[in-house]
C-alpha cells in the first residue's frame, strides 16, 4: 500500500504555475527520488506535500490519511518529517537544541535520549560539536545535523529536499550512505535531488520531473539505462 | 554619595523601562512586527489597578489582576487585530497596531473620562535612610523585582522548551512549522508574557507618577520602544540594557538643573545617534537578506 499518494498536485506562485498536476506514489519501505534541472518544481512540491504553501488543487494522503488541507505543524506528529532544502537549521541553537528541536512533537524522554544516541552514533561529529552554535558548523556537519534533527521524530516517511547541495564529494558519499541505512531501519524516503546519479543509484524507484509535470518514471536502475535520461541528467 | 542613590534611582527606573521594552523586543522577534498598542496595555493596567483598588483597597490583588487582564487583553489583540493579517504586509500590520492603540485610548476616554485620577495611596511604601542618603523603599522593591523577573525571562528563553521554540521560531517559521512547532501557540506566548510584563510595570510606574488618564501608556510606551531600539530591537539583553541606559540617562539628567527641562530630547537625542551610528542598536544584528 502506498505510504505516500499525491494526486494531480497543481501549484502556483502568483500567475505562474510551477506545478502542474502531478501524481506519485511512494510505498511503504522504498527509497523513491524524484529528479529533474532548477525550477522543475521539486522543491515547490515538497513544500505543498508539508503545507508549508497552498495548493491550487490536488490531494495528498499520507498514511491512508488526507492530509491536503492538515496544517505543517501537525504532520511531523503523524511521522512525515522533512529535511528542506537549504538545511534550514537553527543557526542560533546549539546543536544539541537542534536535535531537541527535532523531537519538539514527542515528549517520551527517555525515547529522546536513545534518540540523540542514535544520531550521535550515525554522525560522530555532532556529539563532539553539541555544545556548538549550529550556525558555526560547517556546511557537510549542518547537512548532518539536518538530517539529525528530522530522524529525531522517528518519522515514517522522511522527505529530504537537495540533500547533497553544497557539500563536497566526500560528505555527498556519506550523506547517501546515511540515506540508504535510515531506509535500512524502516524509514521510507522520498528524496528531491540534482545529483541525478547518485539519487537513482539508491532510489528503488524514480520520477522525471520537467517544468512542473513528470515526464518519465521506473526503477531506478532502468532509469540510470535510459538514454533520454542519461543524455538530460547523468551527463551522458 | 547622591551620585549612587541617583544611580540606583536610575536603575531601577530603567528597570520599568526594560520591563516594558520586553515586550515590544519579543514580540518584534517573534511576531516581526512593532506593537504600538503595547503602550496602552499598559494603561489599560493601570485602569485596572485603580478599578480593583476602589473596589477592594488590596493592592497585591490590584498587581494580580492588572497582570491577567494585560495578559489576556495582550493575546486578544493578536487574536482580533494582528492574527488576520499574518503574512500581510509589515505597513499594513503597523497601522492596525497604531490604530488599536487609539482604539483602546478612545475606549478608556469613554468609559473613564479622560481628566486624570489620582492612584489612592496604598503605593507610597516609604523611605529608607535620611537626608542625603535616603532611598525609597519602592525604587528597591521595584529594582528587585526587575532583576528576578528579567533573570527569569532569560533562563526561560535559554533553557525551557518553549523558550528555545521561540528562538526558533523567529529565526526560521518554515523550518520550525516542520520541527511540529505551532507558530500560533508560540506567538501567542509570547504576547502574553509581553503584556503580563507590561502589566506589572503599570505599579512600578504607579510609584513614581501615580496619576491616571487615557494617555498614561503612551510616555513609557515611547520611551520604552526607544530603548528596544537602542539596545537593538528583538534582542531580550538589548532591551534590558536599553531600559538602563535611558533610566540612569532621565536621573542624571533630571539632577542637573540646566539639563532637566531636556531629559526627554536627551533621551529621543540618543536614539537619533543610535540610529546613525548603529542603526541595528546596541546589540542588534545587522539582518541579512536571503533570496
Amino acid at each position: 500500500m502506498a505510504l505516500l499518494e499525491v494526486k494531480n498536485l497543481e501549484v502556483s506562485y502568483g500567475l505562474i504555475k510551477a506545478v502542474k498536476g502531478i501524481s506519485f506514489e511512494v510505498n511503504a519501505g522504498e527509497i523513491v527520488t524524484l529528479i529533474g534541472a532548477n525550477g522543475a518544481g521539486k522543491t515547490t512540491i515538497m513544500h505543498a506535500i508539508n503545507n508549508l504553501i497552498g495548493k491550487d488543487s490536488g490531494k495528498v494522503i499520507f498514511d491512508g490519511k488526507d492530509i491536503t488541507g492538515t496544517a505543517a505543524h501537525k504532520l511531523v506528529k503523524i511521522g512525515l518529517a522533512q529535511v528542506p532544502e537549504g538545511r534550514r537549521i537553527f543557526n542560533e541553537l546549539t546543536v544539541y537544541e537542534n536535535l531537541r528541536m527535532g523531537y519538539y512533537s514527542k515528549s517520551d524522554k527517555v525515547r529522546f535520549q536513545e534518540k540523540i544516541e542514535e544520531m550521535y552514533s550515525y554522525f560522530p561529529i555532532l556529539k563532539e560539536r553539541k555544545d556548538q552554535i549550529a550556525g558555526t558548523l560547517s556546511g557537510g556537519e549542518q547537512q548532518m545535523l539536518a538530517m539529525s534533527r528530522a530522524l529525531m521524530s522517528d518519522p515514517k516517511l522522511l522527505l529530504l529536499d537537495e540533500p547533497s547541495m553544497g557539500l563536497s564529494p566526500l560528505y555527498v558519499n556519506n550523506v547517501f550512505e546515511i540515506i540508504k541505512k535510515v531506509n535500512g531501519l524502516g524509514t521510507t524516503i522520498l528524496l528531491v535531488e540534482q545529483n541525478a546519479k547518485k539519487a537513482l543509484s539508491i532510489a528503488d524507484r524514480a520520477y522525471v520531473l520537467e517544468i512542473g509535470k513528470i515526464t518519465v518514471s521506473g526503477t531506478g536502475n532502468e532509469m540510470l539505462n535510459n538514454d533520454d535520461i542519461k543524455k538530460a541528467y547523468l551527463g551522458g | 554619595m547622591e551620585y549612587i542613590i541617583n544611580f540606583i534611582n536610575g536603575l531601577s527606573l530603567g528597570g520599568i523601562y526594560a520591563m516594558i521594552a520586553l515586550g515590544y523586543t519579543i514580540v518584534y522577534g517573534i511576531a516581526k512586527m512593532l506593537n504600538f498598542a503595547h503602550g496602552d496595555i499598559i494603561m489599560a493596567g493601570g485602569y485596572t489597578v485603580v478599578v480593583t483598588l476602589g473596589l477592594l483597597h488590596q493592592p497585591i490583588v490590584a498587581v494580580l489582576f492588572a497582570i491577567i487582564f494585560c495578559t489576556v487583553l495582550g493575546v486578544c489583540i493578536e487574536k482580533v487585530a494582528y492574527k488576520p493579517l499574518r503574512g500581510s504586509s509589515p505597513l499594513a500590520v503597523l497601522i492596525t497596531a497604531i490604530g488599536m492603540s487609539y482604539l483602546l485610548q478612545s475606549l478608556a476616554q469613554i468609559i473613564f473620562g479622560s481628566a486624570p485620577k489620582m492612584v489612592l495611596d496604598y503605593l507610597n511604601l516609604g523611605v529608607l535612610g535620611k537626608g542625603a542618603f535616603t532611598i525609597s523603599v519602592s525604587t528597591i522593591v521595584t529594582l528587585s523585582c526587575t532583576v528576578v523577573l528579567m533573570t527569569a525571562l532569560t533562563l526561560f528563553i535559554k533553557y525551557a522548551k518553549i523558550g528555545r521554540a521561540m528562538v526558533a521560531v523567529s529565526e526560521d517559521k518554515a523550518a520550525a512549522k516542520l520541527m511540529g512547532i505551532n507558530i500560533n501557540s508560540i506567538i501567542t506566548i509570547t504576547f502574553a508574557i509581553g503584556s503580563a510584563f507590561a502589566g506589572l510595570s503599570v505599579i512600578f510606574y504607579f510609584m513614581l507618577t501615580p496619576t491616571m488618564s487615557p494617555t498614561f501608556g503612551a510616555m513609557p510606551g515611547i520611551k520604552a520602544f526607544t530603548a528596544a531600539v537602542i539596545g537593538g530591537i528583538g534582542s531580550i539583553p538589548g532591551a534590558i540594557i536599553g531600559g538602563v541606559l535611558l533610566g540612569v540617562i532621565e536621573c542624571f539628567s533630571n539632577m542637573i538643573p540646566q539639563l532637566a527641562p531636556y531629559t526627554e530630547a536627551i533621551e529621543f537625542g540618543l536614539l537619533i545617534i543610535i540610529l546613525l551610528v548603529k542603526p541595528s542598536g546596541i546589540l542588534g544584528k545587522m539582518k541579512k537578506e536571503k533570496v
